[in-house]
């Protein structure tokens, strides 16, 4: 192999140029927390488990009818997770809390769908850009992104995103969409907000429901854990919940509170950003390279080093 | 018929082993390939059913469970693997160390082979295995997904082109293409020739830009995981984990050397290349020291060591992968006199190949944990199928080429004038 001087040092020089016009540091992670997200809050000692939102988001969503029928409360014997044929369910959880008149156990009910965080996991995870977080709150997926890698599902610190593992080739991703295209077509709330009968649901601006939740706590003391669970986990959620219960006791996670996409995006884009280190890594690999070429061709200057 | 002169003859080395790589001239269709055979038909039939019922039909994959055997050890374990591709060049062509080229070739070819393996189980786990090419048209930069598949994309082509100058030994000046085609026989011989001539010129650039690919997506793999700090187990995630897989992706290189070089003399009566596989191993120790006092410095440091004695599957899983698969083989190496001995460097290296294999599955299959619905993930049948399918087809397709195409060196034998 040849090594010309000459064109070895244009290379280099390129690759230091680029190295030097790289900005010291890349610039700080930010969030792209959208500031004027829609979100729900559910309350949940208002749930009473009928499992309408079930079925109005089955309804709008046009998926499968399951099994068993919505009226049919025998499904909250067993806990259940959203799938790819349910965007949403209603588990019923007993924390040992016993009614002030009669002294029977009480039941608590939590609703479970994707939570639309403000800084997803799944979005900064996505190869392709096919989920993405749109202004009004919406966490979007776009089939026609999707390789079907599934790094969003391992992504998803609540595991929601769920896959349609019996598609053999054009399997998509199925999750809760906040109805989007009711928000952004009629400008509706989403189906399992409209149709709760116990105003469980809210829908609004995110930080309206903040302000909301607030003042449910503090116009309601001893009624409410002192917790707004989505405030601030995994950096803050568009779905947000109040509870009569400690958090825990209802199958509610303990996250973080840093968004999840800080530390791999932080790590990429001060590594990689403007390819700053691959550039100055391949001009110094080949300066070392040149050198120990050129020392070997004065030692046996009849037999120039063959490298092919 | 006459040889070619070999071109890669070491020249101020030259009381090593005369370099001389050639086809091997033994019978192809031996009983360890007709089992290889046997591996690919069963996998080739669980493909099938993959690509008829969905990855459901041959998986245990779940909503909780997104990745399982294909990507921590297709994928994950296979990129490792190759590693010696990446090591051995950067070692001979770029420190200038041409005793090490005897085993440039085979390792070049594992690389490549095992990359494009990679590729072919990307193309059975992923979902829309049709639309594998949308990350060049979209792209998302701060998914380090983005990255590994760009890096892994380009380094497979500049793998190929590595490679191209051991058909073109083969080939040039000696093309000629049976019946119809034979009006083909100057074209292609004008392309080898062209290729020989650009190649000759500009191969420095692949070689340097193979190692530099090579330790971007190396250590991006295990960035992978940093987005889920809820799921991997502590005693596996840490912000240091990219430079952890950077580090024992370089020290697994000469390793998973020795132990394909002995296990091909052995089986194909090559070569026996101790003269350069020993001093391979005498590196390693450096290499691999730095890689476990990384990963005892981050025990210590992130305190995850009190899980050290909890006795659970995933503990001893990890006191496995650090005890039998560094610590261990690390010892084995210390001694000179004994690393001399094939056959316990060829231990010592295949335990520092198992404990990287280990660590892959560790990392994506056994460490990662479902936070709401805790599984119990084993392969499915399917899955085994699938994976040990793709091995025998690598394994397979590696026996042909070397069967055809200068990259054993054989000294043993008479070399033909």
């Amino acid at each position: 192999m040849q090594l010309k001087r000459r064109s070895f040092f244009k290379l280099a020089a390129v690759g230091a140029a680029t190295a030097i016009s790289t900005p010291r540091s890349a610039l700080a992670w930010q969030s792209k927390a959208p500031a004027d997200a829609f979100g729900c809050l559910m309350d949940i000692s208002r749930c009473i488990g009928c499992r309408k939102c079930e079925q109005a988001c089955n309804a709008v969503n046009e998926l499968p009818l399951p099994v068993r029928p919505f009226d049919d409360l025998s499904v909250f014997d067993e806990k259940r997770r959203p799938d790819a044929t349910k965007f949403t369910v209603v588990n019923r959880y007993h924390s040992g809390r016993v009614d002030d008149d009669k002294g029977l156990p009480v039941a608590d009910f939590v609703k479970i769908q994707c939570m639309h965080c403000q800084d997803p996991a799944c979005v900064s995870a996505c190869i392709t850009g096919a989920m993405s977080k749109k202004s009004n709150g919406a966490v979007h997926y776009d089939a026609d992104k999707c390789i079907g890698c599934r790094y969003c599902m391992v992504a998803c610190p609540f595991e929601i995103p769920a896959y349609e593992y019996h598609n053999p080739l054009t399997p998509k991703v199925m999750k809760c969409t906040l109805c989007e295209t009711l928000l952004s077509e009629q400008n509706k709330p989403p189906a399992c907000a409209t149709i709760c009968p116990t105003e469980a649901i809210t829908f609004g601006k995110r930080s309206t429901l903040l302000k909301l939740a607030k003042k449910r706590l503090h116009d309601n003391p001893g009624r409410y854990v002192d917790h707004v669970y989505g405030e601030k986990e995994v950096g803050g959620t568009s779905w947000l919940y109040l509870s009569n219960v400690p958090f825990a006791k209802l199958g509610f996670l303990k996250l973080p509170l840093k968004p999840l996409p800080r530390l791999p995006e932080t790590l990429q884009h001060s590594l990689f950003s403007y390819l700053w280190s691959p550039a100055l890594l391949f001009t110094l690999l080949g300066g070392v390279m040149y050198r120990n070429h050129k020392q070997q061709t004065l030692q046996h200057p009849e037999q120039p080093g063959d490298v092919s | 018929m006459s040889h070619h002169t070999p071109q890669h003859v070491p020249q101020h080395e030259s009381h090593h082993v005369p370099y001389n790589p050639l086809p091997v001239k033994r019978p192809l269709w031996t009983p360890g390939v007709l089992v290889m055979l046997v591996f690919m038909a069963a996998g080739a039939v669980a493909v099938v059913f993959r690509f008829s019922g969905g990855i459901g039909a041959v998986s245990n994959l779940t909503t909780a469970r997104p990745w399982g055997l294909w990507v921590g050890v297709d994928v994950a374990t296979g990129v490792a693997l190759a590693a010696g591709g990446f090591t051995t060049a950067a070692l001979a062509h770029i420190l200038g160390r041409h005793h090490y080229e005897p085993v440039i070739r085979p390792a070049l070819l594992t690389a490549m082979l095992g990359y494009t393996f990679v590729v072919l189980g990307l193309l059975v786990d992923i979902g829309r295995s049709w639309a594998i090419w949308k990350p060049l048209v979209y792209w998302n930069t701060n998914s380090v997904l983005f990255e590994v598949a760009m890096c892994v994309m380009v380094y497979l082509h500049v793998l190929y082109i590595e490679f191209l100058p051991v058909v073109i030994e083969q080939f040039q000046g000696r093309v000629s293409l049976p019946g119809l085609l034979t009006s083909l026989n100057r074209p292609v011989e004008f392309f080898l020739d062209l290729a020989d001539k650009m190649l000759s010129k500009t191969m420095w650039v692949f070689i340097i830009a193979g190692v530099v690919l090579s330790c971007m997506h190396q250590s991006s793999l295990g960035s992978l995981m940093l987005i889920a700090p809820t799921k991997l187990h502590p005693l596996w995630y840490t912000p240091i984990l990219p430079l952890l897989f950077l580090t024992s992706a370089i020290a697994v290189g000469y390793p998973m050397v020795i132990v394909e070089a002995t296990l091909v003399s052995s089986s194909l009566d090559t070569d026996n290349e101790m003269t350069v596989l020993a001093p391979l191993s005498r590196i390693t120790i450096s290499l691999l020291s730095f890689y476990l006092l990384l990963k005892v410095g981050d025990l210590l440091l992130r305190g995850s060591w009190v899980y050290l004695f909890d006795g659970t599957f995933q503990t001893n899983a990890f006191i496995v992968e650090l005890g039998l698969g560094v610590i261990t083989p690390l010892l084995m190496l210390l001694s000179a006199q004994r690393r001399q001995s094939r056959r316990y460097l060829f231990i010592a290296a295949a335990l520092i190949v198992g404990g990287v294999i280990l660590n892959r599955i560790n990392v994506f299959i056994i460490g990662y944990t479902p936070p709401v619905t805790p599984d119990h993930y084993a392969p499915a049948l399917g899955e085994l199928l699938i994976t040990f399918g793709l091995i025998a087809t690598l394994m397979f397709v590696y026996r042909v080429l070397v069967t055809y195409l200068p990259v054993l060196s054989q000294s043993r034998e008479e070399i033909p004038s």
